[in-house]
This record gives C-alpha cells, sequence and structure tokens, in this order.
C-alpha cells in the first residue's frame, strides 16, 4: 500500500462549510430583522412572552446539559439564572417601549424606532444557556434578528437552547431565522462574521481577546471587560450578614459570573470577626499553609488554572492539597496585608476569595483602586452603614456598579438589586467598552428624531404615524428550524427537590420577599 | 485596453467587431437591435459587469446555471482544491467522484435507481429519450408544444420547430407534440400505445413558465402509466431548489421515469448533466453499460462541484432563503402590477421561478431593455415573448432583493414609453 492511501487525512482540501453556513445563518438573519423591524408591540410581546415561557420550560434541562458539556457551575443555580433571563427578565423591561415612536409635544420631536439589523452575539462558556436566553430576549424585545456563536466547549447546549427559542417564536408568528445559533463555532468564524458588512452589531461577551477584537472589526460593537471585584466591609457592616452576602456571591454558581466578589477587604480592627463571620457563613478560612497551597494550584506560570473555573470548593481543596469540611462552600485564603503584587488578588472564577485588611479605609480604597483596575469598569461592592465612606469608595473605584449590603454576583447582574438583570455587563470607557451600564434592549435601537424648528408651527398630535409598524406577524413558518439534536437526560437530583433548591436561592436573592 | 494576458481588445467596440468576424454576427447584432448589447466582463455574485463597467444584477441566470451566484466562493474552492487531484477523469472507467456523486443525487431521489452523466442539458435529455425507447422497444416520443429541452438530435426534435426546421432536423413521424395543459390531447396519443416516452418541463421555462393546472402533471404521469410510456420530467430549469424543493416533480407529488438536470447543477463553473431513471428504464446499464458514452459526460472535476452544490442546497439556511426570497418576490409583484396595471399583467410563480406578464407580443423584449438601462438583466421567453423570465437566485440577500425591486419600479416609465412606441410602429 502506499504511503498516502494508509493515512486516513482527506485527500482533497474541503471549504470550510461552517464558516459558509454561518455567513448564511447571517443572510437569512438580515432577511428575519427586514419582516420583524415592522412588527407592533403587541406582537413583539407575544413573541417575547412566548420564548419567556419556552425557556422557562427548559431552564433546568438546559441547565443540566451546561454542567454536563461545560463542566462548569451548579445546575441549581444554572437553572435559576436561565430562568431569571426568562420571565423575569422580560417583566423587568415589559414597559419599556422600544417599539411605538415617542412624541414630545413640547420641545416638538417625534422619535420613530429603528433596530439595529442583524445583531452578532458571542457567548460564553461559563454561562452558556443563560447568555443565549438573554440575548435573545434582548434581540426580540428590540426587534432585531440575532446569530449566536457559543463558546465552543458550549456548543451542544447552546445551539439546542437557541433552537428552542427559536421553534417557540417561530411558533408565535416571529418570521424564520429571528434566532440562530453556530453550531460549530471557530475562531476563524467568529472573526470573519465580525468583519462582515452583513452584520450590525457585536455583542461580545466573554474572554478579553475576543472584546478587543469585536472592537477591532471595524463593526458596532457593544463589548464588556472582565471583572475582579473588590468587596469592602466597614466595620459599621453587619458583619455577619455582610459574610453570608459574599459567600452567597461566591458560592453561586460556582463564582462563573464576572460579577462575583474577587478580594474582601476589611479593616484590621474587623478582621478577626470577619473571619468568625466567613467561618460561620460557611467558608473555609485559610491558614498560611493553605493560604500557599491555593495559590501555587490556582496560578501556574501560565496564569490562572483554567480547571477550577466554575469548580466547587471542595474540588478545588483537594486538587490543592487542603483539608476542609465536606459542607464548605467557598475557600478564603487570606493575604495579610493589601499589595498589588500577590497573585491570589486577581480575578478568580472559582469559589476563592482573597481576604485581606488594611490598616485604615484611605488604604482600603487605594488597595481597593489598584485591585479592581484589573477588571477595570466593572463591579465591587460595599458592606456597611457609612455613607460618606460609600460615596468616597464608589468616587475612587474605576468601577461603573458599587453593590451595597448584597452579594456582588447577582447584584451586579442585576437579580439582587433593582439594576438591570444582565449578563453583560457594560464596563464603559475604564474598561475600553462602548457601554458603562448593564446591557439592555436598549442598546439595540437607535431614533430617528423628527425635530421641528424652534419657531415654526407644530401639529404634531395630528401626524400619523401608524404607518411606521405593520402589526404584521409572519405566515406560519414556511421552513421548519433544523432538527433539534437528541438531548442528552439525566436526572439525578429529584425534581421537587431541584424547585425547592430554586425557591430558596429566589428567595434569598431577592433579599426574601419572593 | 481590455488585456486579459491572453489576449486583449482596445474596446468593447472592437470586441464586438470581432466576435461578430469570427464566433457569431446573428447573435452580435440581435443583442445590439434589443438594446442590450451586453458583453459580460467580469462577474461576481448575483452581478454582472458589461465591458462598459455597467453592473447588471442577474436575473436570468441562464436558467438558474447561476443558481448561488456567480464564482460562488466556496463552490471555486471545492474545484480549485478539486485540480490539486483531478481532471476530467477517463469516462470509460469507475470513478470516485462519479460513484460518490451519483449516489449523492440518488439519495435525493430515493425511487431513483442511476444517475447517468451528460455535459449539458440537451445531452441528459438524449439519455432520456434514448433510455424511454429501450425500456419500451417503441420508438415515438411525445412533448409539448413549445416545449424546450435543448439542441441535440432528439432534444431539438422534442422541442419547438422554431430550433429544429433550420437544420431540417425535425422528425414529425417519431416526435409529436400536444398543447400543455390539455390532458385529453396527450390521451389521444397516448393511447395509440406505441409512444415510448413523454417529456416535459415541469413549468415550461422557453414558454414564459405557464403554471401547470392543478392536477395536470399527475394526470400525465397517470396516462404515462396506463399506455406504458415512460413520464420524463425536464428539471433543468426547476431543479435545484428554484421550486423550493430540491426538484419541482417532488412539490407536485409525482414520481417520474426519469428527470434529467443540469445547468446549476455544476455551480456554474463546470458543466455537468444527469438524467435519473429508475431501475427498470436503466437496465441497459447491466446489458451494455457502453452504449451511451461521452468523454465530458461526469466529468469527474464536475462530479466534484455537483456533489458540493447539492449539499450545500441541503442546508437548511438555503432552503430557509429560498423561501424569502420567493415570498417577497411574490409580495413585491403584486404591489407593482397593482401599480404599473397598464402594461404588467400577470405573475406566474412558483418559488424562485418567475415569469412576468406584458401587456403586448413582444412586451418582455421592451421590459428587458428598460431593465437593462436600469442595471437588471432578465430576459424574455423565447417562446412567448410576452412573458419576462425573472429567475431570482437561491442565495439572493435581502438588500439585494429590495434593490431589484426598486430598480424594476423605475424601470416601468421606460418599458411603458418603449411599448408604446412599438404599438405604434406595429
Ligand atoms: C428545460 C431545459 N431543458 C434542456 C435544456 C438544454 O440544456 P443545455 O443548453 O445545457 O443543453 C435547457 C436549456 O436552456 C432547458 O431550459
Amino acid at each position: 500500500m502506499s504511503e498516502q492511501a494508509t493515512l486516513d487525512a482527506p485527500r482533497l482540501s474541503v471549504p470550510d462549510r461552517e464558516l459558509s453556513r454561518a455567513r448564511m445563518k447571517v443572510g437569512r438573519a438580515a432577511w428575519a430583522a427586514r419582516y420583524y423591524k415592522d412588527f407592533s408591540r403587541d406582537a413583539v410581546m407575544a413573541i417575547a412572552d412566548a420564548v419567556a415561557k419556552a425557556g422557562y420550560e427548559k431552564a433546568a434541562q438546559f441547565a443540566e446539559e451546561a454542567v454536563a458539556e461545560t463542566g462548569f457551575g451548579v445546575v441549581e443555580h444554572k437553572t435559576i439564572k436561565n430562568r431569571l433571563c426568562t420571565h423575569d427578565l422580560l417583566d423587568y423591561y415589559r414597559d419599556l417601549d422600544l417599539v411605538t415612536p415617542r412624541v414630545d409635544e413640547a420641545r416638538k420631536i417625534i422619535e420613530l424606532p429603528k433596530p439595529a439589523g442583524v445583531v452578532f452575539a458571542l457567548a460564553p462558556a461559563t454561562n452558556p444557556v443563560a447568555t443565549v436566553y438573554y440575548k435573545a430576549m434582548l434581540a426580540i424585545l428590540s426587534r432585531n434578528a440575532i446569530v449566536l456563536s457559543p463558546h465552543p466547549a458550549a456548543k451542544a447546549v447552546s445551539s439546542a437552547a437557541a433552537r428552542h427559542l427559536a421553534q417557540a417564536a417561530e411558533a408565535t408568528g416571529a418570521p424564520a431565522g429571528l434566532i440562530q445559533c453556530v453550531e460549530a463555532p471557530s475562531i476563524p468564524l467568529v472573526q470573519d462574521i465580525m468583519g462582515s458588512d452583513r452584520i450590525s452589531v457585536i455583542l461580545a461577551t466573554g474572554g478579553t481577546a475576543m472584546v478587543r477584537a469585536a472592537y477591532s472589526s471595524g463593526n458596532p460593537a457593544l463589548g464588556v471587560g472582565p471583572g475582579n471585584a473588590v468587596a469592602y466591609i466597614d466595620p459599621t457592616a453587619k458583619v455577619d450578614a455582610a459574610a453570608r452576602c459574599l459567600v452567597e456571591s461566591k458560592a453561586f454558581d460556582n463564582s462563573v459570573l464576572c460579577t462575583n466578589e474577587s478580594v474582601a477587604i476589611t479593616l484590621g480592627s474587623n478582621r478577626g470577626n470577619m473571619e468568625r463571620a466567613l467561618r460561620s457563613a460557611g467558608a473555609h478560612v485559610c491558614n498560611e499553609t493553605d493560604t500557599g497551597r491555593l495559590r501555587d494550584y490556582l496560578f501556574t506560570d501560565k496564569g490562572f488554572n483554567l480547571d477550577a473555573i466554575g469548580k466547587s470548593a471542595t474540588w478545588i481543596a483537594e486538587r490543592a492539597g487542603l483539608r476542609v469540611n465536606p459542607s464548605t462552600k467557598i475557600l478564603v485564603p487570606v493575604v495579610e496585608t493589601p499589595g498589588q503584587d500577590d497573585l491570589l488578588f486577581r480575578e478568580k472564577l472559582c469559589p476563592v476569595l482573597t481576604l485581606t485588611a488594611a490598616g485604615d479605609f484611605e488604604q482600603a480604597l487605594t488597595f481597593a483602586k489598584h485591585t479592581t483596575r484589573r477588571g477595570a469598569g466593572h463591579s465591587a461592592a460595599f458592606h456597611g452603614e457609612d455613607t460618606d465612606r460609600l460615596v468616597a469608595f464608589s468616587q475612587g473605584v474605576p468601577v461603573y456598579r458599587v453593590v451595597v449590603n448584597a452579594p456582588c454576583s447577582q447584584g451586579a447582574a442585576g437579580f439582587a438589586t433593582h439594576l438591570p438583570p444582565s449578563f453583560t455587563i457594560g464596563t464603559g470607557f475604564a474598561g475600553r467598552s462602548s457601554i458603562g451600564e448593564n446591557l439592555g434592549p436598549q442598546h439595540l435601537v437607535q431614533w430617528t428624531r423628527i425635530a421641528y424648528g424652534k419657531d415654526v408651527p407644530a401639529a404634531l398630535a395630528g401626524i400619523d404615524l401608524d404607518a411606521v409598524s405593520s402589526g404584521r406577524a409572519m405566515p406560519a413558518a414556511p421552513v421548519a428550524s433544523p432538527e433539534p439534536a437528541t438531548h442528552r437526560r439525566s436526572a439525578d437530583v429529584s425534581r421537587d427537590e431541584l424547585r425547592r433548591l430554586i425557591l430558596e436561592e429566589l428567595r434569598s436573592l431577592k433579599g426574601g420577599d419572593a | 485596453m481590455f488585456n486579459y494576458g491572453y489576449f486583449s481588445f482596445e474596446s468593447k467596440d472592437d470586441l464586438l467587431k470581432k466576435a461578430a468576424e469570427y464566433w457569431n454576427p446573428g447573435k452580435v447584432s440581435f443583442w445590439k437591435e434589443a438594446g442590450t448589447p451586453m458583453v459580460i466582463d467580469r462577474r461576481e455574485g448575483y452581478f454582472l459587469y458589461d465591458m462598459s463597467g455597467k453592473r447588471l444584477i442577474d436575473l436570468h441566470l441562464n436558467g438558474g446555471t447561476y443558481n448561488f451566484g456567480h464564482r460562488h466562493p466556496e463552490l471555486v474552492e471545492v474545484l480549485k482544491s478539486g485540480l490539486d487531484y483531478f481532471d476530467m477523469g477517463n469516462h470509460w472507467f469507475p470513478s470516485v467522484a462519479r460513484a460518490a456523486f451519483a449516489e449523492k443525487l440518488v439519495a435525493t431521489a430515493p425511487h431513483m435507481k442511476y444517475a447517468i452523466f451528460g455535459a449539458g442539458g440537451a445531452e441528459a435529455v438524449e439519455i432520456a429519450l434514448k433510455t424511454a425507447r429501450y425500456a419500451t422497444k417503441r420508438r415515438k416520443i411525445v412533448s409539448i408544444i413549445k416545449g424546450y429541452h435543448g439542441h441535440s438530435g432528439l432534444s431539438v426534435a422534442a422541442g419547438d420547430e422554431r430550433f429544429s426546421k433550420i437544420f431540417l432536423s425535425e422528425m414529425p413521424d417519431d416526435f409529436i407534440q400536444v398543447p400543455f395543459n390539455d390532458i385529453d390531447a396527450l390521451e389521444a396519443v397516448l393511447s395509440k400505445r406505441d409512444v415510448a416516452g413523454f417529456i416535459i418541463e415541469t413549468i415550461p421555462a422557453t414558454y414564459g413558465f405557464p403554471m401547470p393546472e392543478d392536477g395536470y402533471l399527475r394526470a400525465c404521469q397517470d396516462l404515462c402509466r396506463k399506455y406504458g410510456t415512460k413520464f420524463i420530467a425536464d428539471e433543468v430549469q426547476t431543479g435545484l431548489m428554484r421550486t423550493g424543493v430540491m426538484w419541482g416533480w417532488q412539490g407536485y407529488g409525482l414520481t417520474p421515469d426519469m428527470f434529467v438536470c443540469g445547468k446549476g447543477l455544476g455551480g456554474g463553473i463546470y458543466p455537468i448533466s444527469a438524467c435519473l431513471t429508475t431501475e427498470e428504464c436503466g437496465a441497459w446499464l447491466i446489458e451494455d453499460g457502453a452504449a451511451h458514452i461521452s468523454t465530458s459526460g461526469g466529468a469527474e472535476l464536475g462530479c466534484l462541484v455537483g456533489h458540493h452544490v447539492i449539499e450545500m442546497l441541503q442546508r437548511p439556511e438555503v432552503v430557509s432563503n429560498v423561501n424569502f426570497v420567493a415570498e417577497f418576490f411574490a409580495r413585491g409583484m403584486a404591489e407593482m402590477i397593482e401599480r404599473h396595471s397598464d402594461i404588467f399583467v400577470g405573475v406566474r410563480q412558483r418559488g424562485v421561478v418567475l415569469g412576468l406578464e406584458f401587456d403586448h407580443p413582444e412586451g418582455a423584449v421592451a421590459v428587458s431593455r428598460a431593465l437593462y438601462e436600469n442595471g437588471v438583466w432578465a430576459i424574455f421567453s423565447s417562446l412567448d415573448k410576452r412573458v419576462l423570465q425573472f429567475k431570482p437566485g437561491v442565495v439572493l440577500d435581502v438588500d439585494t432583493c429590495q434593490e431589484i425591486m426598486d430598480r424594476f419600479d423605475a424601470a416601468m416609465p421606460r418599458a411603458r414609453e418603449l411599448l408604446k412606441t412599438m404599438r405604434r410602429a406595429a
């Protein structure tokens, strides 16, 4: 046999089918956007409701599949996150009308909403389904079509989730192709589509390299940088409550939300209290040896140890060589004094929270400023009652969200505060991003402003604006969505148990009033 | 100066002069007189560029040859990669590309057994007609009046005499024509039980895409079965997703004994055609496999491209795009016909196959010219010049579609003016 005949590699080079299909998806999305941009508010809300309902129904199943596929996070917590991106997200934006023209009689201005068109959205491996749900909902509410590109490590569950939502949308009259997902993403594919003149805007949530590439693409982009949240615990804080917030936040989905606290800083006088409170909230507070082991395990020569992302505290403890109580929820290495050089002050997408203590508030603030600069524009937390210090802290740190007396993971993402619920946290100018707020549907619509001269007569009330949206839903989709993949199913947690856990978590997230 | 490296021309006029001198004076002068003196220079996607630099959106697509547009990058890549390994191949022998492509084609039409390859549509028709004669041991072939199946011996005899008479190639004893949509006329000839095959374009293209009446094609097929005649669908213009399904006959619930396809099968970059047959009809392939042979029929490079064309057409994104394009022009033309009802009197449509009727015996010639002047290339139907063939591609994008509609609208006053002059001259 010739050498070649024994090789299995293809003898001809084959074009990148996935790239070609992705381009076709963008073309299809442009068709969908063309029709969808004229949908009436009622039609839009009907689709949003149907998609929320469909998403809610499969939130647990997709959570399970996401954890199985990626190895990141906690099924119960992912279920909560997925669900939050359905009815809760929709309810938050229910009264934000991005469809109806706005008439300002006093200023003689009429505003007509103009959706972006085709949104190209990247989704990370850490929050795959929640991001698909969330970005799809934003697109629906803003009358855009969306093509999602999941992280390769989460492609199966992300495509399945997108298909599921697409089917619900189409069944409610949305044009075919409104919600699509790239099935086999790759870096060249993403770069090609990001640079394409057929897309209108990029929503980039993911690694820094991807986000920077989005901004370099030549297309409008809404990208966000990484976080490195600092929580300052003032001596005026209720120390037990603060510790509970920290533990809950860090344990939530094993800290894969970029809003999770990386470092907790308090004053020296308060440190003993803090350690005790953390312990009783379920943290393992490390001695010097444990702290050293954790540092060595988490930070290798190549940077943060990716194996640790989204893993549980006990899993990490075992790998790092720490002996901990099996009920441990988070690990707390302790660095005696705040400084900039300790690796443990860097971002950690895992339930490890570095504790340190400053001599006074000024020193704590200086430390917080420098530390948050590694996750510039992102989030920070403040625990305490001293509002002067709260203001000084917020003014000083280069972040756009300061969560007060609440878990930062859920707080900055808008689930435990009244901030907009979001999985795309604008890191603003400080974080080299174009938005500093939590991304919402309003960022995907621009308005044409009809402005009369100040001194000329303008009978705005008499202007017929009905032609702006047709109110027409599509006839039943002529082509069904691609065949859904068969789902792997394994129910090792009983339904009731799951429901109970979710309710419990939801209650705590919403401050007990759920 | 038009320097192409291998040859060069001073100007477009220089080229036209040489083309008339050495190539085909009739065609050169015809297009000049028609007011559409196009010489396609560059081409890309659904755009053509005349030598003058004028850009035209291609809605002729050579009958679907450019279904995916011109030089689709993915198909070009396939052909280029094929050239690193294959050439046309040797038609005497089995080959990987031919076997793979035949299997792929047969899989699109499960009641078929074999795919027999040719280089062009006419050759595939030739194969089908010969196969029908083999399978029935009868000679007669029936087709419809104003049908079109190509210009080779048997295929041209099955078509309109406009193309056979000049070459004394009509064969009235063996080739009988019946009116389209007339089932009784067909029964009258088939009932003599001496007809080998009935060949019909699923929607007759060169006749201007008149739509088969409800149940007509089904009844034709039933009559064929009843009288022992092979039913042959010519899918050269209706195949390859152009009617919204892979093969036009599928949409009418038919199971032809044979069907032929060509044009877009080679992606517009490598000629190839095929005749698919049932096991029974294809029995000659067992008896004497070399009974039909053609050096460039089923060239391996064509098979490779064709294989990929079918794969691309099956993608859900393409299927969906065809629906969008079809829906867009259905809505758009309904609007146009309202705005221009004085000249524009009818739309025939199935998928992305459209025939637009104008109120003058040569109406489509004028409209073709008016569109040309407005940057759109669409051709009249040779056998019914009232009707403009309007054939958008399967992966056309929304912006280009909108541009086509806008240009169409803008061309109507000019068409009206041309028609007025034609009426006055008449
Ligand atoms: C329906 C039909 N059949 C057959 C043919 C002949 O194909 P070719 O020109 O490749 O021989 C054509 C060409 O236009 C056609 O439209």
